[in-house]
């Protein structure tokens, strides 16, 4: 592996964004106007705008990056320079972490901008603190990142690649415990629940809202998160077939 | 002269089907080779062997005296896709910068690679931009790109005016004199008369290879087209 070849690829790829003004405007924009109209939906409902304000922080930029990142990718893949790359003596990982690199950019500035949004001009009232917030939703743009470059590997269209957003997302979402508590959940579904990687993000955001403490919770929180967003790097790299039929 | 490519017994299979059945090649180097067949025959799928991306049910492939595929290989060998293979959505210079940045080429090396080619005048043209033909340009800059010893093109020449593939063959055959091979596939016959040996494939099978003379003396005439169809109607005089 090299560190050039990884820093390169993060560069070009960030290049490559912004050429696309509109792609950098719908990532950075949507989740903050998002946040904006919550907030207005719940004007007069402070509690709930607290409750749901930091899950939701965590949900944007994970979805967003799912999508994102399994269609540039399928990107590389269908227009033959992935195979080009892969003939050149770039290690698989160089490619991936390249791309992770490019996209962790962006979801520092995604995230950067919601939280600061959030608890600032619409008032979310979090008890723990806001670096940790910011923290917590990078790491959560990060695992989306990593499952859409890990997914891209099992569509072979662009069409494709955008259903995986409901079939992978969607379930979390309904799963996270966001909707039901997940104490109150059929034990068969809470089982599934545990296994889901956006429950822990989930988990990890409230627990920020609702404790001043950084507990051991948030740290196995984050601990699950990464843990999975290495291994669909990692499992990504395998996905890449220097070999083909 | 040592041999840059030589194939034993290759056989590969694609969907349940075998595509290629058992080639023989080989290749000398600092030689322009010709692979030509119609579309079909197997032509991408061999070259895609030579470059170690093709999965392989039987037989050997040596490249430069190592095994297809090695990873010693990947800054020695360059290969152009039929398709343009570089990023639409950067310009000329940002596109051929990264490869070198992955080959860990000098960045001189881009100005030249795009003089060769005749791009220099669209270095900071957005690709996506580009005539189909300058793209193809742009991806053989590509693998130009850290001088590698052999160069696999994919019909390089399709869809290019007839002076532009002058320049190009003017071009193949400088870099085959300064010790570079050249594998180059074409579904044109008239391509055949730059290389200085021919490999006709038909349906998977190598169906002769020899010089352009060699191939004209064995079947009496003169035109290349022609004599690949007595090829062809000799070796099915033979089967029936």
């Amino acid at each position: 592996m090299s560190a050039s070849i990884t820093l390169a690829t993060a560069r070009r790829v960030l290049t490559q964004l912004r050429r696309d003004p509109r792609t950098v405007a719908l990532l950075l924009v949507v989740p903050a106007v998002l946040l904006c109209l919550l907030r207005w939906l719940l004007t007069n409902q402070r509690a709930n705008f607290d409750h749901i304000g930091a899950p939701v922080l965590a949900i944007f930029p994970f979805v967003l990056m799912v999508v994102v990142t399994s269609v540039a990718t399928l990107r590389e893949r269908t227009t033959g320079t992935l195979e080009r790359l892969l003939t050149m003596p770039m290690h698989k990982l160089d490619l991936l972490l390249g791309y992770a690199l490019a996209f962790g950019v962006v979801a520092v500035a995604q995230v950067g901008i919601s939280v600061a949004l959030a608890i600032g001009p619409l008032g979310l009232h979090i008890a723990g603190a806001g670096w940790l917030m910011f923290v917590i939703g990078v790491l959560d743009a990060l695992l989306g990142m990593a499952l859409g470059l890990f997914l891209s590997a099992f569509a072979r269209t662009e069409f494709q690649a955008v259903q995986f957003m409901p079939a992978i997302v969607f379930p979390q979402l309904l799963l996270c415990g966001l909707l039901t508590p997940r104490a109150s959940m059929d034990a068969a579904l809470r089982a599934v629940s545990d296994v889901l990687p956006l429950t822990y993000a989930i988990d990890a955001m409230q627990r920020v809202t609702s404790s001043t403490a950084v507990g051991h919770r948030i740290g196995i929180d984050l601990t699950v998160v990464c843990a999975t967003m290495v291994a669909a790097l990692v499992l990504g790299a395998v996905t890449l077939r220097r070999r083909t039929r | 002269m040592s041999d840059a490519v030589v194939v034993r017994d290759l056989h590969v299979s694609r969907g349940g089907r075998e595509i290629l059945h058992g080639i023989d090649v080989v290749v000398g180097a600092g030689s322009i080779t010709g692979l030509l067949g119609p579309s079909g025959s197997g032509k991408t799928t061999l070259l895609r062997c030579l470059v170690g991306v093709q999965i392989v049910a039987g037989g050997t492939v040596e490249v430069l005296g190592l095994r297809g595929g090695d990873v010693r290989l990947r800054r020695r060998v360059g290969y152009v896709t039929q398709a343009p293979s570089v990023y639409g959505d950067l310009t000329v210079t940002e596109n051929l910068r990264y490869f070198a940045a992955v080959l860990g080429t000098s960045v001189s090396d881009v100005a030249k690679v795009l003089s060769d080619v005749g791009l220099g005048d669209h270095a900071h043209d957005v690709v996506n931009r580009l005539s189909g033909g300058e793209q193809a340009r742009v991806s053989l800059a590509t693998a130009l790109l850290g001088k590698p010893e052999l160069l696999v093109l994919d019909e390089p020449t399709v869809g290019l005016d007839p002076v532009l593939r002058r320049d190009l063959w003017r071009l193949f055959e400088q870099l085959a004199a300064s010790g570079v091979t050249l594998i180059v596939s074409s579904h044109v016959m008239d391509e055949a008369q730059h290389c200085q040996r021919l490999l006709l494939l038909r349906d998977g099978r190598i169906l002769a290879q020899g010089t352009p003379d060699e191939l004209r003396q064995r079947t009496g005439v003169d035109d290349l087209d022609e004599v690949f169809l007595r090829l062809i109607e000799d070796e099915q005089g033979a089967d029936a």
